[in-house]
């Protein structure tokens, strides 16, 4: 039901305040519990077998010796994780994507596990595991996965959305297609047509803390889970699927998390856990090491993508056309799809398509990071823009502005646009004083739009009026990044108390209606919308009581400022009651004082940015550095600004990285060369400037403060914003991200050969 | 492998454990003396989030021995805090919110720490090459550089 | 650590040692701390040069001043290796025994024509660096055999040295291809001795003799820069990895020689 939002747009009174958040000193002292934080008595080690193999039959697994082994109190294989999905084909993927069944389909692979009474008893059993391989030809790249004779890792994918239906299983999943017009007809009326191919490599999330787990499940059936997670009601349900529990005999407990990014969205360790304390009857601990999270959860995908633009003198963009190959690791999904749904939507075209096709291969079950799919697709298009721009002797940001989306316009995916910030935060761009910053020798300046869409979803918050009148609230979306704080601060605006007065936590499964995860940049979005719709029905509550005290009627009584004030001049010698003066009298009125609500946090607004980029480029090695960086991105309404400008600059710094340094290395054996912080190379301090932001604010009609998501859309526009600088800055145009030395250098080396 | 006996000072305290001779310090903090603000983010010294200071420099715990500590001093950052006085550090990371998620801000105040020690008034080059052996992938590093900034300047009185 | 009979390991700063064990790739029977012997984390100043006991961390070089003072591309370079927290620990006589084709150190100090005291059950002897290294993760160390120190020699007048590496990032990441130069000049600023040595392109540490012929009885004008760089990439033997490819590493030894070897000058009182 959608939420009355009339009573909003007053100037606010707390939101928008830089706040101290609540998790703040307990994160500065080292006492804030993450995922390897929790400690049972008689614990386990947990420890994964994993295969060293790309692609192999598991002929036979023979683990007697490791069990003589004293110290091993259990081991797991896939025989102790019976399909009980009933043909729920994403069911069953998750369930041998944690434990591998007749086949090993990817280095990193888990293939068996083991509890022990150390780590050093848990390492020594997995050696005394014997496993028998066949070892199959197996396929890394995206493109080679396509070809019809590529090796084959399922026997039931026949690729859908092509008429007939094939017959003969293959790698290919999907093709899919999105957009309106005829592109034909558009090309045609193009004065000037650019086309061009593009590459991506495949990066992880690089969540500095490993996946991690204590599970306990006792032999009743009952089992407690505390992990670290974005999603604690997702986890619940799906292990106890996998496990065959009822959900209600699962209770799981997010601990903090130490980064997620939509990597800590899936189950890997946590069923596994499950099994091993299952059959051990005792805690098991399984915390990954960094290796393992680099080799076997789910970074995303790598791409071949193909853009061809049309365009008239005069700028009119007149045709637009994409196609989009993904990889999607060893099991189905649809993240080409994402990106044929996202590549072209900042733009407003008459005559637009894109096209998806997403193929599985030999590599670890894809996930979704920062708006999936989404800046693979924009370095595409977004280096094309420029393109198209050079050759029409354009501005690229005028180009972009005279195509932009704006309120009204049928975006390229299907839905038509309400209130959009594309065109502000580009108008924005265009004066923002960087802009106009002088550039020094080797240097040159990018930009480039992004967009992602914005989630909503099933959201439940409790809000509890406590006996002294200060406020609890339990919410069961993660905290990743300081919500709490913004959580906070809705229900202090709508309950007009001060900020000090409202507590949030995140609650347990148990403890509240199930929720999505925290994704999508629906954290402070959709707990937001439900907590202001708690309060409401507690300031119902609380009027009532109010009019109880008074013994007046309930509409004589309003709430203002944090009080129940009597209406009208007869009432005017009662003094106002504020939420301690009710909450005292609560046993006496009817009981404590508490607001609910179970949503679809519906009508999320999308979001849009714009990146403005100064890069150097060292000629004679290749080598770029970021000398200015400035993120220009609408938030509807900034809850709290300095978590948004966090988000603004965390996403920009991940897609930094990703642009010039962060790419998977797999060998010719299929085995990932680069599974660890050395050679994955995420950005340090000294490789950044200061980022600077500005937020813009169009609110979202569908909120009641007007908050868009802001979590995700800083990480599309970096890789084209910079593609674009270091063209403008060495004079080269890289198509193949990342844009690390060798590849810069060499495209340098080509062109003086020119 | 039998275990060795240690007796070392840490946050001031005089502390005795038992350990395996190949365990790390990073472990035997976390899992025996129950020490958990330093975390374990690679294992291999590439991510700094195990951070600590053995008598007087700053190191990754997950690259000392717990069987090495015999007769040193360590600092961990549940020492930071002098009772309930935030280090300035600290509390500059709150108030300029140089954490989201907070793994790594552990290690970036021990690391902070030991280099303002060193050196009371660092430009922004050498705050973010000191820091450099901490890995953030939440903050950009944008607030983190903030925060050391306004803490050294109070730390100096100025 | 001759007696034991299973393996045995030296434990100086351990981040090399430790990281290994964690992989799994080592399993010491017998690990020795050395960081308690005498001398060991000592740096002694005398008129032949600088004594460094091998224990000692990487951090402490540049707080001697007169050892920063007389061979900067070698404190330079050893602080180069990770990060702070891994300075507070690494050695450069771990560096060496590591014998990684990429470590950082390496090339400064045969550049610097430092040698390695070692120390076994049967006595001591003394080896200039560049010999040390046998082929990748190898040395020709024996068996109970360990460094005890590096000896660096006198800082000549009028000489300098430098070491650049080349790294993707700013920090943190092992050399995709390095270069140290030494250098002496005379009163006119003609370079009169020179060593320059290239790390990361070959199985171990390349002194490239030819590459010093290039700068001698030149004020490292362009034709001795150019000529430099050649013999610089010429004389690599590297391989394509996950951290670089052949022909990067080739291209980029040479710019890294000319540029280092500019530092050096400049150190050296040259302009």
């Amino acid at each position: 039901m959608p939420l009355d939002t009339s009573l909003v747009r007053k100037p606010f009174k707390v939101i928008g305040t830089r706040v101290r958040r609540p998790d703040g000193i307990d994160k500065v002292t080292g006492r804030a519990k993450y995922g390897a934080d929790a400690f049972a008595p008689g614990q386990l080690v947990g420890l994964v077998l994993r295969s060293p193999h790309a692609h192999a039959k598991i002929r036979k697994i023979d683990t007697s010796k490791a069990e003589k082994l004293p110290g091993v109190k259990a081991i797991i294989t896939s025989a102790d994780l019976p399909d009980l999905t009933g043909g729920d084909r994403s069911m069953r993927d998750i369930l041998e994507n944690c434990m591998a069944r007749s086949k090993a389909l990817y280095d990193g692979h888990a293939v068996a596990a083991v509890a022990a009474v150390d780590m050093h008893t848990a390492k020594q059993a997995l050696k005394l595991i014997k496993v028998d391989y066949q070892v199959l030809p197996h396929v890394t790249d995206v493109d080679e996965a396509l070809k019809p004779n590529a090796p084959l890792l399922h026997d039931d994918i026949f690729t859908e959305g092509i008429e007939p239906k094939p017959t003969k299983p293959s790698n290919f999943i999907k093709i899919a297609e999105y957009g309106h017009g005829d592109v034909e007809a558009g090309f045609k009326e193009a004065d000037v047509i650019i086309e061009k191919s593009y590459k991506t490599e495949q990066t992880h999330q690089g969540y500095i803390e490993p996946h991690a787990c204590l599970a306990n499940v006792s032999p009743d059936g009952t089992g407690e889970l505390w992990v670290t997670t974005q999603g604690p009601f997702v986890y619940r349900n799906q292990c106890a699927a996998l496990l065959g529990m009822d959900i209600n005999k699962l209770r799981v407990t997010s601990s903090e998390i130490g980064g997620g990014f939509g990597g800590k969205t899936h189950v890997w360790g946590e069923p596994v856990a499950l099994a091993l304390s299952r059959k051990a009857n005792r805690p098991v601990k399984l915390v990954m090491t960094r290796d393992e999270v680099f080799r076997a959860t789910g970074p995303t995908s790598s791409s071949s993508i193909d853009i061809k633009i049309g365009v008239r003198k005069d700028g009119t963009i007149t045709a637009a056309f994409a196609e989009l190959r993904y990889q999607n690791g060893a099991f189905p999904f649809t993240w080409a799809e994402f990106g044929a749904m996202t590549c072209w939507a900042c733009y407003d075209f008459k005559n637009v398509k894109s096209v998806s096709k997403d193929v599985v291969l030999n590599r670890p079950k894809c996930a979704a990071y920062r708006a999936p799919s989404a800046p693979i697709a924009a370095f595409a298009v977004e280096s094309t823009m420029d393109l198209v721009a050079a050759a029409i002797g354009m501005d690229p940001v005028d180009l972009r502005i005279k195509n932009a989306a704006k309120e009204g316009t049928k975006s390229s995916y299907g839905p038509v646009y309400g209130p959009i910030g594309i065109g502000p935060t580009l108008e924005a761009a265009k004066n923002h004083p960087h802009m106009k910053a002088k550039l020094g020798k080797n240097q040159g300046r990018g930009m480039a739009c992004g967009f992602w869409f914005n989630f909503g979803g099933q959201t439940c918050v409790d809000v509890n009026v406590t006996p002294d009148g200060s406020v609890t609230v339990a919410v069961g979306t993660v905290d990743v990044g300081g919500s709490r704080a913004s959580l906070a601060l809705a229900v202090a605006e709508e309950l007009g108390v001060p900020y000090e007065q409202v507590r949030v936590i995140v609650a347990d499964t148990s403890s509240l209606g199930h929720n999505d995860m925290t994704d999508g940049s629906r954290g402070t979005f959709s707990s937001s919308m439900a907590a202001v719709d708690a309060t409401r029905k507690a300031i119902q509550t609380l009027r009532e009581r109010a009019a109880k005290i008074w013994e007046i009627p309930v509409d004589e009584v309003e709430w203002m400022d944090g009080t129940a004030r009597a209406v009208g001049e007869k009432h005017g010698n009662k003094a106002p009651l504020s939420v301690k003066d009710i909450s005292a009298q609560a046993a006496n009125t009817g009981g404590p004082i508490a607001g609910h609500s179970e949503i679809v946090a519906d009508g999320a607004g999308v979001s849009f940015a714009t990146h403005i980029c100064d890069a150097e480029v060292d000629p004679e090695t290749g080598r770029t550095s970021i000398k200015r960086y400035t993120v220009i991105q609408d938030a509807g309404k900034a809850m709290h600004p300095s978590y948004v400008e966090g988000q603004y600059q965390g996403g920009a710094a991940q897609g930094i990285g990703w642009a010039l340094n962060e790419e998977y290395i797999y060998g010719k054996d299929g085995r990932l060369q680069n599974a660890g912080f050395l050679d994955y190379r995420i950005p340090v301090c000294s490789d950044l400037p200061m980022i600077d932001t500005q937020i813009l604010e169009i609110p979202t009609p569908n909120h009641p403060s007007g908050v868009r998501g802001v979590g995700e859309t800083s990480i599309v526009p970096p890789l084209g914003a910079i593609a674009n600088a270091i063209s403008n800055a060495a004079g080269v145009r890289l198509n193949h991200i990342p844009m690390s030395p060798p590849r810069v250098l060499k495209a340098i080396k080509a062109a003086k050969k020119k | 492998m039998s275990a060795v006996l240690v007796k070392t000072t840490i946050n001031g305290d005089t502390v005795e454990y038992a350990c395996q001779p190949d365990e790390p310090l990073l472990d035997v903090l976390r899992n025996r003396l129950g020490l958990t603000g330093a975390k374990e983010g690679c294992g291999t010294g590439d991510c700094g989030a195990c951070s600590v200071i053995v008598d007087g420099r700053l190191v990754c715990s997950c690259l000392v021995l717990g069987a090495e500590m015999d007769g040193k001093t360590l600092e961990t950052i549940e020492g930071m805090a002098d009772g309930d006085k935030l280090h300035p550090l600290q509390q500059q990371f709150i108030d300029h919110a140089a954490l989201q998620c907070g793994i790594c801000t552990p290690g970036f105040l021990i690391a902070a720490k030991a280099l303002l020690a060193k050196n009371p008034d660092p430009s922004e080059e050498e705050i973010r090459f000191g820091l450099a052996g901490n890995l953030c992938r939440c903050t950009g590093y944008d607030k983190i550089v903030r925060a050391v900034q306004a803490a050294a300047k109070e730390m100096r009185g100025a | 650590m001759a007696k034991e009979k299973g393996s045995a390991f030296v434990l100086a700063g351990g981040t090399d040692l430790l990281v290994k064990m964690k992989a799994g790739m080592l399993e010491p029977d017998l690990v020795v701390d050395i960081k308690r012997i005498k001398g060991m984390r000592e740096i002694r100043k005398s008129a032949s040069g600088f004594v460094i006991g091998a224990a000692t961390p990487n951090a402490a070089l540049s707080e001697n001043a007169a050892l920063l003072k007389a061979w900067p591309g070698v404190v330079e370079a050893a602080q180069l290796i990770g990060s702070k927290q891994v300075q507070g620990r690494c050695t450069m006589a771990g560096n060496l025994c590591n014998a990684s084709p990429a470590a950082d150190s390496v090339p400064a100090l045969v550049a610097a024509g430092a040698k390695v005291v070692v120390a076994g059950t049967k006595g001591k002897r003394k080896l200039a660096v560049e010999d040390v290294p046998a082929g990748v993760g190898r040395t020709v160390l024996k068996r109970g055999e360990i460094i005890e120190a590096i000896e660096l020699p006198a800082k000549k007048a009028k000489s300098g040295d430098a070491y650049l590496r080349f790294i993707p990032r700013t920090e943190m990441d092992i050399a995709v291809v390095s270069c140290a130069v030494n250098l002496s000049i005379d009163g006119k600023g003609v370079i009169t001795a020179a060593r320059v040595a290239l790390g990361a392109v070959a199985p171990t540490v390349l002194l490239v003799k030819e590459a010093a012929k290039a700068l001698i009885g030149s004020k490292l004008d362009d034709a001795a820069k150019a000529k430099l760089a050649a013999a610089a990439s010429a004389a690599c033997r590297p391989i394509d990895d996950k951290r670089g490819t052949v022909e990067f590493r080739t291209d980029v030894a040479g710019v890294l020689a000319r540029r280092a070897a500019e530092i050096a000058y400049a150190r050296a009182g040259g302009k």
